[in-house]
């Protein structure tokens, strides 16, 4: 956080042992990785806008374990986190990302005529398609250490290159701060409203301070694309629409990401990028292609069957309610998206939705039936 | 804070850092994630360490000046008096008066206060406070319950008693960081006979608690005095102390409770009064305030109130209490006047500390 980081130097007066957190009754992957040597080997160590390790683990330290998911318990305050803290982070991404290793090499694929079908997706099951990604900026620290002025600087590139863009992307900014009552009611109707964080994973990582300034959401005219400015990453960046045309889905996304980044390279800060890590995000959990695909569909039946989970793990998808990360599935109804973030690409990452799904609603079917599904349990992907 | 602070005096401070290197941000970060509270004009900034209210005077002089009724830092000074003694009418009609009480804090001298401390310091904190109670005697002999170790039979004892205090999940708080690296480092230590207890490491390095049901105000403030007391010898001993001066009294984290940070207060049936009118006046005359009986951010429900002194700088202990005691007295009279049918007056204002 930015109040002024000398104080981890005065820290270094205590004793390991005595600043070393209590990791006793935690289970997420920071808890999993950071030991007392290692935590006295880098705890000198900050990056140079003055982030330091406790700050990186503040959040695991809070948040001892989550009740749906493996959390990871660690954060990035700016782009040089994950070089300068590489000891701890390096583990914890190769745990999260399925054993990816400090010399691979992430692809990035963001040509969406490499994706096969993905527009013949059943809308009677598949009721909304959405594909989405996160974008930092270079030349600014991120939301758990960036101060109001460099957030405010984020906003004001945002909004000049998300303003000037035409076509099927034109559309408008709503700064969060001066929304009126209006506004706000159509943005909630639209599903599109982000609000101020209530989850403890982020408030404890500092990424609500000074609400609402800074924030906004800029959707275009058809409601089809929309970018978040300034909350849990600089950007968040959705293509979404209902049905089952994935395949659309995904080409309007990567054809809006492309014209975004033009221009902020125009102005001298491109994207956080690099070989190894693909794009730079917050959270460890969202390198490589950040990128989230996945509908809401009707599985009723196969959701109850004994195998669902067991599919989906080969499948490499995994379920979430609808209401998000942090929620149960409500009707039958579920967010089924990509697992991986990291070690391949967005189309692949796309490609495995698609297919997946597709396999996954037949299987319904059938179960609707009373027909036996074993046969098509698909091998590991 | 939003009252006080302006973009030149921003300015002047924001490149400033205290002897352990906290700076304004810091101590504004709460003001700026909370831009108003239902019930209470709320401060708005914290103190990271003794010397923020030093380095940073140029703020925090004017909230103080204005959150404590004029009290002006840069040239009046502060009176301490735990003389318990001299206390008079302090024992209330238990009719009316359920429970009494008398709360503060006190800071250990040398270490960065709850919305800044690292885990080393706030253990420390924890260490020196548990080895001093470890001291106490006769009355006030007891035990240590640290919050990551409670089992769950002690857990659930310490619910019952109503002692249990758990992590905060007021905003004015979290947004302050008070509660990082919950539950290390906090506790409760409490008596045997469970009429005197210390928080440890919440809002405040420690915070005192005399109490007892009942109306008896004044054994319960006799206590307070006689417990703070043989704490402060037992850690002078070991070469600690509070931190105090003759110009805020004693440091605590939130401006509001300089001075004596002291609260005393009881719960109260008011069934006729709480229903009048003129209830708020009269409590703003007396300098008292009313909150729900679950504490400072809840309402009240029912009849029952939570009734206590308003001010805690340029008083001292000793007259505060008292016009907690003059107060809730003169309370009960209006009740007991308004079960029999008769009117009562709106007292004249107390007056305000000495200049």
């Amino acid at each position: 956080m930015p109040f002024g980081n000398t104080h981890n130097n005065f820290k270094l007066n205590y004793k390991v042992e005595d600043e070393f957190p209590d990791l006793s009754k935690h289970n997420n992957h920071m808890a999993k990785v950071l030991t007392k040597e290692l935590y006295g080997k880098i705890r000198d160590r900050q990056t140079p806008s003055g982030y330091t390790l406790d700050d990186v683990i503040q959040t695991g330290v809070d948040n001892p374990g989550h009740p749906f998911i493996m959390t990871v318990g660690c954060v990035a305050g700016d782009e040089e986190s994950y070089e300068v803290f590489k000891d701890l982070l390096d583990p914890i991404i190769s745990d999260r990302h399925g054993g990816y290793k400090p010399t691979d090499k992430h692809v990035t694929d963001l040509n969406f005529e490499n994706l096969k079908g993905g527009d013949d997706l059943d809308p009677a099951y598949v009721l909304s398609s959405r594909v989405r990604t996160g974008r930092s900026i270079k030349g600014f620290t991120l939301p758990p250490h960036n101060s109001r002025g460099e957030r405010r600087g984020i906003e004001k590139l945002s909004v000049e290159a998300l303003t000037s863009l035409d076509g099927e992307f034109k559309g408008k900014y709503y700064p969060l701060k001066s929304m009126t009552d209006a506004e706000q009611d159509q943005l909630i109707n639209d599903h599109f409203l982000f609000d101020k964080p209530v989850s403890p994973l982020l408030t404890c990582a500092g990424m609500a301070r000074d609400w609402p300034d800074g924030r906004g959401i800029m959707h275009n005219d058809n409601k089809t694309f929309l970018v978040w400015v300034n909350e849990e990453d600089h950007l968040r960046v959705i293509s979404m629409q209902q049905g089952g045309n994935m395949r659309e889905v995904f080409k309007r996304f990567c054809v809006g990401l492309q014209k975004i980044e033009e221009i902020f390279k125009k102005h001298g800060h491109g994207f956080m990028w690099n070989e190894h890590l693909g794009y730079i995000l917050t959270c460890p959990s969202n390198l490589g292609t950040g990128l989230r695909g996945g509908v809401h569909v009707k599985l009723p039946k196969l959701s109850v069957h004994a195998k669902f989970d067991e599919i989906l793990g080969r499948l490499r998808l995994q379920k979430r309610g609808t209401g998000g990360v942090d929620t149960a599935s409500v009707g039958g109804v579920f967010d089924i998206s990509n697992a991986d973030r990291l070690g391949s690409s967005e189309v692949a990452q796309v490609q495995l939705v698609v297919d997946g799904v597709k396999l996954m609603v037949e299987m319904e079917k059938k179960l609707e039936k009373g027909e036996a599904i074993d046969s098509m349990i698909p091998a590991q992907k | 804070m939003a009252k006080a602070l302006t973009p030149a005096i921003y300015g002047r401070l924001r490149d400033k850092i205290t002897p352990n290197n906290w700076t304004l941000d810091q101590c504004i970060q709460t003001g700026v994630d909370n831009p108003g509270h239902p019930f209470i004009k709320t401060v708005g900034c914290v103190a990271d360490d003794e010397e923020s209210y030093e380095v940073f005077s140029e703020l925090f002089d004017p909230i103080i000046k204005d959150r404590h009724n004029g009290y002006d830092p840069t040239t009046m000074t502060h009176p301490t008096d735990l003389d318990a003694s001299k206390i008079t009418n302090g024992v209330f009609d238990d009719k009316y008066v359920l429970s009494s009480r008398v709360r503060t804090g006190r800071s250990i001298r040398g270490l960065s206060l709850p919305p800044a401390g690292s885990r080393a310091e706030r253990r420390e904190v924890e260490r020196v406070v548990v080895m001093a109670l470890a001291g106490l005697k006769g009355d006030l002999a007891g035990r240590y319950y640290g919050l990551q170790d409670l089992t769950d039979k002690e857990q659930q004892q310490l619910i019952d008693d109503h002692f249990l205090f758990d992590k905060p999940v007021s905003p004015l708080l979290t947004c302050a960081f008070m509660a990082r690296d919950w539950p290390d480092a906090r506790g409760i230590w409490h008596n045997n006979e469970k009429t005197f207890l210390i928080w440890v490491n919440e809002e405040d390095h420690t915070r005192v608690i005399s109490m007892e049901k009942g109306g008896n105000m004044k054994r319960v403030f006799e206590r307070f005095c006689r417990g703070l007391k043989q704490v402060e010898q037992l850690i002078q001993e070991r070469g600690w102390e509070f931190m105090w001066n003759e110009r805020l009294g004693y440091i605590l984290t939130c401006p509001s409770n300089l001075g004596t940070g002291l609260r005393a207060g009881v719960h109260v049936r008011l069934p006729n009064l709480s229903k009048d009118t003129r209830f708020s006046k009269i409590l703003d005359n007396l300098r008292l305030q009313k909150r729900g009986t679950g504490g400072v951010d809840t309402a009240a429900t029912g009849d029952t109130f939570d009734i206590s002194n308003n001010d805690r700088l340029g008083k001292s202990e000793v007259e505060l209490v008292q016009m907690l005691v003059d107060g809730v007295n003169y309370l009960i009279e209006c009740e007991k006047k308004m079960e029999k049918g008769q009117d009562i007056k709106i007292p004249s204002p107390v007056t305000q500390f000495r200049k």
